[in-house]
């Protein structure tokens, strides 16, 4: 088995897409020539041409919206935004149109497109290419929000998105793309759906997703060395979530910390923390308690950016906090 | 009006030689289907059985009905949410449509849409959008599709002059252009964005100027004016339909009611309203038809029966019909198994 | 400026620990009222204040132990403005309702189940002061609602003794327990209040109540996981090791002596009978409540059975305030004090004697009633016991047992018959009294039973 990057795991993914379906294309800013913004797709318009790896204009609401149509009209549509931020522009295509047209359709119109997007900060990218929007996207019903966070979902998790007949939305962690690691084969297991424990313990449940994962997975070590048991759970999934892994968790732990790189109000932090705390209340130990983001507009400067994203030494704390 | 950018109409399959007289009387017939469904609609809403917003398309009859005249079953409508005249003309059920208005399970979209969203798979009507402009891209990825799997569609998108201000509109005309795919995008221009008379929203009232500005063929048609408009759509069909890439008709027309049901109308003149109420297409059409001696007062009098019994009929169907069980509230928020493309 | 110190709430009492504060800086308080609850090895108790004034500062905070003695909050003198009314919210003054203090592991549902509270609920109930053990549950599975503390409060506002439904807020400070160290509480059967918390703040989390409950993590871990059975729980352990230290000391400081003497109970049989017939059923009195009235009674006779044996000398007592030992759930022993027990009528006394072992089941003692009995009485006729040989509970100097009633044989003015009969022992302290003292001693109680309608 050897190393590849999480981007070269995505590149893979989009490769298979577009040979196994031909149905199947890929449309964004600057996807084509320029092998996409961050090079994942980088080779591809050379190996498929420019009709299924096809450049778009800076215009996100009509080529997201395109992509629904193109959908609908039987295509298998891979709609890339080169950030979460970005896809405000077609906030309105993804909520009214993507997430809606089922169900307003009374069940008629089906939209299995696969929209995938950066998110997240880490790069001193300052406030208008760095925020963790993902939450708000998993409020909506009749999306199914992915968020890949290791090198085999990153690999793996598009082609059963793909199959999904509803829009699903990718968001890849920005940080993420030179993450290397050992690729293993798809697994019958592998699903978007469920939620996964990537490391297990008994004194505290760690539950991060996409850019997090890492920081929580850093922090159950730091924890180990101070004689202390975290699971990480990584959601994988943000909509629906899976309860039922967040819940088995902390039968186990009977205390959570969610670690979020969104903002802290009205969150999916929130939204996690309210499930326990529904499900598993007469089981906790601590208050579920949130490491995520200050509430900030996220700053350019290298310290700042530091000050405000989660950080394991926050995590730790948070930890203590609770008393385990 | 510069040749330029106005690409007069060519002559198409339906020649006006071919065109049968009994054909007029059709388009009449469909103009009066979808005027008697919406006045009967007023009576519907007055009662409470339907509810919601309601916008009525009176006054706008000849546009649906000249453009569908020109489209084939496999080709696709996206339509606004005013589009009664729309789905009716596409050739969707009254009983269907009038039910969906009631909210009921027999509706075209199980009573899950009402006025606004009514959607059709087996004639392909994508709705019923209701966010102005939102439809453009959904209309510019359906001819995506289509360009891809190298089908000979169209897909006829309307909307109002309303979405021109909207930037999905700029965003779709380009890449539409840029991509040459087969749209044929249909403004009703109807002068009002809602309340808002195009004077006060555009700084640029020609709207086929927008629509050449990015280099496709654009061209307005009276839209009071079934025939003309029927003279129209399908050249400007078979040009997109033959790989001409887009094409832009702006429809101008009017709507003799309010925006919708409760708006006092404050914003225009009445004076205004009757002059438009004048150029009328129903009644301009059957005079035409009488003095052409194709249609008598008995004629007419058969018709307005017709469309009076499938009224009566469509509205039995809907008081009739079913409400959907709660139990099934959450269907096909995502799709059920084994369901979908 | 007063200073409110840990008390002594027993001779082996070194230490205690603050597990709540019902009261907080600024609260006015009287004397009488009840501001803490302490954690000792025995027992959990509410303590109460011994003067008027206003709480200055607490300074042991909850959850801290601290030696007998210490300073656990400053009070400081009442105003010299004259007080416009008397706090009307005082924490349970005599007649107010108990404050509750939150044992999620004692309350029970409609089913008989022991059902968790929801933290709201228990907040409520403790800030109105609801009793949450004389609830009944609405919520699902008989849990207990806001509403029905709600509706419970309504109650509380209209009772006789007129007091305003203003409420205490003892919530200053007072220990916090997770959901989950609750619902582990009431599975094992922890009085969760009785615990020092180890969580933030001070707030009594899941190992606290197993480090109670003496049931090792690892078994719990899983929720199918069960309970070792047999396993000794550390709370009982710490009970049994707190009794053996008490009663070693006792055997060894305290030379005993004993005396027993049957008593034919015939004529106290006879009384109760035919007053029990004019009491209503819950009013109904046992021989039990005779048998600590005549002891009472008797000490006026023998004071050298009342009273504490201190730095080398006897204390007689005034008062008499009889020790009635209670077993306890889940094993161990506590001799609390019906207080002036000589003064009360025998209604009364029975009243309070059911009372007080109600409360000492279910670890909801005040402090006073630790410290202060004077002479202890044991009865262990109901398990069958035909004679009990007890061990003086220091500093006390004698206590009184009782076996259980059977008929025997007795010769009586001549006749022999079969008569109902107890025996009746003393165990008391060969340095303040000796065998004849003792006897007595029991001759007057044996006096005293024979004419029951003086008791």
């Amino acid at each position: 088995m050897s190393e590849i990057t999480y981007r070269e795991a995505m590149r893979e993914a989009l490769a298979e897409a577009l040979s196994r379906d031909e149905r199947v294309f890929l449309m964004g800013e600057d996807v084509g020539r320029n092998g996409g913004c961050y090079a994942v797709s980088l080779g591809l318009l050379e190996e498929f041409g420019p009709e299924r790896v096809r450049d778009t204009p800076l215009s996100e609401s009509a080529f997201v919206g395109a992509g629904i149509g193109a959908a609908m009209g039987g295509m298998r549509p891979i709609v890339e935004i080169m950030t979460v931020n970005f896809s405000l522009l077609a906030l309105d295509q993804i909520v009214n149109n993507a997430a809606s047209l089922l169900y307003m359709s009374g069940g008629q119109f089906n939209v299995p497109l696969v929209i995938r997007m950066t998110t997240g900060a880490g790069r001193q990218l300052a406030a208008q290419h760095s925020h963790s929007l993902e939450g708000w996207y998993a409020h909506i019903p009749g999306l199914r929000i992915l968020a890949p966070a290791t090198i085999d979902d990153a690999r793996w998790m598009l082609w059963p998105a793909l199959e999904d007949p509803d829009p699903v939305l990718i968001f890849e962690h920005g940080a993420l793309y030179n993450e290397k690691g050992e690729l293993t084969e798809a697994t019958p297991g592998l699903d978007i759906a469920s939620a996964a424990i990537r490391r297990a313990g008994d004194d505290v449940s760690l539950i991060a997703y996409g850019g997090t994962l890492h920081t929580a997975l850093e922090s159950a070590e730091m924890l180990a060395a101070e004689g202390m048991s975290a699971e990480v759970i990584d959601l994988r999934c943000l909509r629906p979530l899976d309860t039922e892994a967040l819940v088995g968790s902390v039968l186990r732990t009977h205390r959570a910390v969610v670690i979020d790189e969104g903002w802290r109000s009205g969150s999916l932090s929130a939204e996690v923390a309210a499930r326990i705390t529904e499900d598993a209340f007469y089981d906790l130990d601590a208050p579920v308690t949130r490491v995520c983001s200050a509430e900030v507009p996220m700053p350019y400067a290298k310290h700042l950016e530091d000050a405000t994203l989660p950080q394991p030494v926050r995590v730790l704390e948070a930890v203590r906090r609770l008393g385990a | 009006m510069s040749a330029t950018r106005r690409v007069p109409p060519k002559t198409g399959p339906r020649s006006e030689a071919a065109r049968a007289d009994a054909h007029l009387v059709h388009l009449l017939t469909q103009m009066l289907r979808i005027r008697r469904f919406e006045e009967q609609c007023v009576e519907l809403y007055s009662r409470s059985a339907i509810r919601g917003f309601l916008h009525l398309g009176i006054g706008e009859e000849a546009c649906a009905v000249g453009v569908m005249e020109a489209l084939g079953p496999e080709d696709a409508v996206v339509a606004t949410y005013r589009e009664h005249g729309h789905a009716l003309a596409r050739g969707i059920s009254m009983r269907a449509t009038m039910a969906e208005l009631e909210g009921k399970l027999e509706g075209a979209s199980r009573g899950r849409g009402g006025s606004m969203h009514i959607f059709d798979a087996p004639s392909r009507f994508f709705g019923g959008n209701a966010i102005v402009g939102g439809g453009l891209p959904l209309a510019l990825g359906l001819a995506l599709a289509d360009h891809l799997a190298k089908r000979q569609r169209v897909t006829a998108c309307f909307f109002g002059d309303g979405a021109v201000a909207e930037g999905e509109f700029h965003e779709t005309m380009n890449l539409a252009s840029l991509w040459h795919l087969p749209v044929l995008f249909c403004c009703e221009n109807n002068l009002y964005a809602m309340g808002t008379a195009i004077e006060r929203a555009q700084a640029e009232t020609d709207l086929t100027l927008k629509a050449a500005s990015y280099r496709m063929p654009a061209w307005e048609v009276d839209g009071m004016d079934v025939v003309a408009g029927e003279k129209t759509a399908p050249t400007a069909a078979e040009a997109v339909r033959a790989g001409g890439g887009p094409h832009f008709v702006e429809m101008r027309t009017y709507r003799f009611r309010a925006h919708s049901m409760y708006d006092p109308d404050r914003y225009r003149a009445r004076e205004e309203i009757e002059r438009w109420r004048e150029r009328d297409p129903i009644p301009a059409l059957t005079e035409e038809l009488k003095a052409r001696g194709l249609l008598d007062d008995a004629g007419l009098e058969r018709i307005e029966a017709e469309v009076a019994a499938e009224i009566r009929d469509a509205v039995a169907f809907a008081d009739a019909g079913a409400l959907e069980d709660v139990a099934d509230l959450e269907r096909f928020v995502v799709s059920e198994k084994g369901g979908g493309q | 400026m007063g200073d409110f110190t840990m008390p002594s709430l027993g001779a082996d009492m070194e230490a205690g620990t603050v597990t709540e504060w019902l009261v907080k800086p600024g609260d006015e308080v009287h004397r009488g009222d009840i501001v803490a609850t302490i954690e000792t090895e025995k027992s959990t108790m509410e303590i109460e204040i011994f003067e008027d004034g206003v709480v200055e500062d607490l300074v042991v905070p909850v959850g801290e132990q601290v030696a007998v003695g210490a300073v656990l909050a400053h009070v400081r003198a009442p105003s010299a403005a004259p007080l416009t009314a008397p706090r009307t919210g005082a924490p349970a003054s005599p007649g107010a309702p108990p404050v509750v203090t939150g044992e999620a592991g004692k309350v029970e549902g409609v089913h008989g189940k022991p059902v968790v509270l929801s933290p709201v609920v228990r907040h409520l109930a403790s800030e109105i002061g609801v009793d949450l053990e004389r609830l009944h549950g609405t919520g699902a599975g008989g849990r207990i609602t806001r509403s029905d503390v709600e509706r419970a409060a309504h109650t509380v506002t209209r009772a006789p003794e007129g007091r305003p439904g203003e409420a205490p807020r003892p919530d200053a400070g007072r220990a916090r327990a997770s959901p989950y160290a609750r619902r582990l509480a009431a599975e094992h059967g922890v009085p969760i209040h009785s615990l020092a918390g180890s969580g933030p703040g001070g707030s009594v989390i899941a190992r606290d109540v197993r480090a109670a409950a003496g049931v090792r993590a690892e078994a719990l871990r899983g929720a199918a996981a069960p309970v070792p059975a047999g396993s000794a729980t550390k709370g009982r352990t710490a009970m049994r090791r707190a009794i053996g230290a008490l009663m070693a000391r006792s055997k060894r400081e305290i030379p005993h002596y004993y005396l027993a003497t049957t008593i034919d109970v015939a004529a106290a049989a006879d009384w109760l009978e035919r007053a029990n017939l004019e009491r209503p059923v819950n009013a109904r009195l046992v021989l039990p409540a005779l048998l600590v009235k005549a002891t009472a009674l008797a000490v006026h006779k023998v004071p050298e059975m009342n009273g504490f044996f201190l730095d080398g000398d006897f204390a007689p007592s005034a008062p008499v305030h009889v020790g009635v030992a209670i077993s306890v759930r889940g094993g161990g022993v506590i001799a609390p004090a019906l207080h002036d027990a000589d003064q009360l009528e025998i209604g009364e006394l029975m009243t309070r004697l059911s009372d007080l072992v109600a409360r000492a089941r279910n670890g909801r003692l005040r402090a006073s009633e630790m410290s202060d009995p004077t002479i202890t009485v044991t009865n262990l006729g109901d398990l069958g016991v035909e004679t009990v040989f007890g061990v003086i509970y220091p500093p006390q100097v004698a206590l009184v047992g009782f076996g259980r009633v059977s008929d025997r044989a007795v010769a009586r003015d001549g006749l022999l018959g079969i008569r109902p009969c107890i025996s009746a022992t003393v165990s008391a302290d060969h340095r303040v009294s000796d065998g004849h003292r003792g006897g007595r001693f029991l001759a007057e109680i044996d006096r005293l039973l024979q004419e029951p309608e003086s008791l």
